[in-house]
């Protein structure tokens, strides 16, 4: 008898090869699956699961379906993507300065003076000033890492 | 991660407006990746440029090595400042992936006495 192609381990992997690199261009983008990346650990675990029943297929009915050497080295793949996943995202995006010396709530921001996109100087405390007409209430200021 | 934050603020911007509160974001990128960045993703807010980090030295957010070829960045932060210049509320995460939502800023802001003169 002709030997089956062992879908299970193929799609396990290249589900498993989708949840790793679909992070950060599809579900960083949006909050919910950004702040914790649950849709991915889902498709982890979904190719995880294929992957074992292609393993337990291979071994159970190695008359049928193909894999026996497959399937273990896919696995073994695929659980050192999701190792590295898991410290990508709940380790290494922790490694953050403590920032110990950061302005505090009811301190005073410290002043600065800093040019816009179009090299424009922008001060906080002119902007808190007045905008040329009604003063605004505040200002939220964002740093963020950069564009890359 | 920083796109999703600022896209989602750009989102609530008007929020913010009716609520007279004015964004900043600050990064180390020059002005020209900044003009394009704000092009590309239609920010209404200025992207304001802080090469040397100093400002982001004097807020202690400098990320020593945390850019690309380890380059010197800000770690994500957000700072709500009244009229006064005083801080009403302060967002330090503790994760890159983690940032603080509009909703919540929003609702930092509604708390804020209308009159800072008023504060004890």
């Amino acid at each position: 008898m002709k030997r089956r192609w062992n879908v299970s381990i193929w799609a396990g992997f290249g589900t498993i090869l989708a949840a790793f690199l679909t992070y950060i261009p599809v579900f960083s983008r949006f909050p919910i699956t950004r702040d914790f990346p649950w849709v991915n650990l889902l498709l982890f675990g979904a190719g995880l699961a294929l992957l074992a029943r292609g393993l337990v297929r291979a071994y159970r009915d190695p008359q049928r379906y193909r894999g026996k050497v497959a399937a273990p080295v896919l696995l073994a793949l695929g659980v050192l993507v999701l190792g590295f996943f898991c410290y990508g995202v709940l380790i290494a995006a922790r490694q953050l300065p403590a920032s110990s010396g950061a302005p505090r709530v009811g301190g005073q921001a410290p002043d600065f003076t800093l040019p816009d996109q179009d090299g424009r100087p922008v001060s906080l405390s002119a902007l808190l000033r007045s905008d040329g007409g009604e003063p605004p209430r505040g200002a939220l200021l964002i740093f963020y890492r950069g564009y890359w | 991660m920083c796109n999703s934050e600022l896209r989602s603020f750009e989102e609530r911007l008007g929020d913010f407006d009716r609520r007279g509160i004015r964004l900043l974001a600050i990064s180390v990128d020059p002005p020209e990746t900044n003009r394009r960045h704000r092009h590309e993703m239609q920010f209404r807010f200025p992207l304001l440029s802080d090469p040397k980090a100093e400002v982001v030295r004097r807020y202690d957010l400098l990320h020593a090595g945390g850019g690309p070829d380890g380059a010197d960045i800000a770690r994500p932060a957000e700072f709500l400042v009244d009229s006064t210049g005083t801080i009403r509320w302060v967002n330090l995460t503790e994760s890159i992936t983690v940032r603080a939502r509009p909703e919540e800023v929003l609702s930092a802001v509604d708390g804020l006495p209308s009159r800072p003169e008023a504060m004890p």
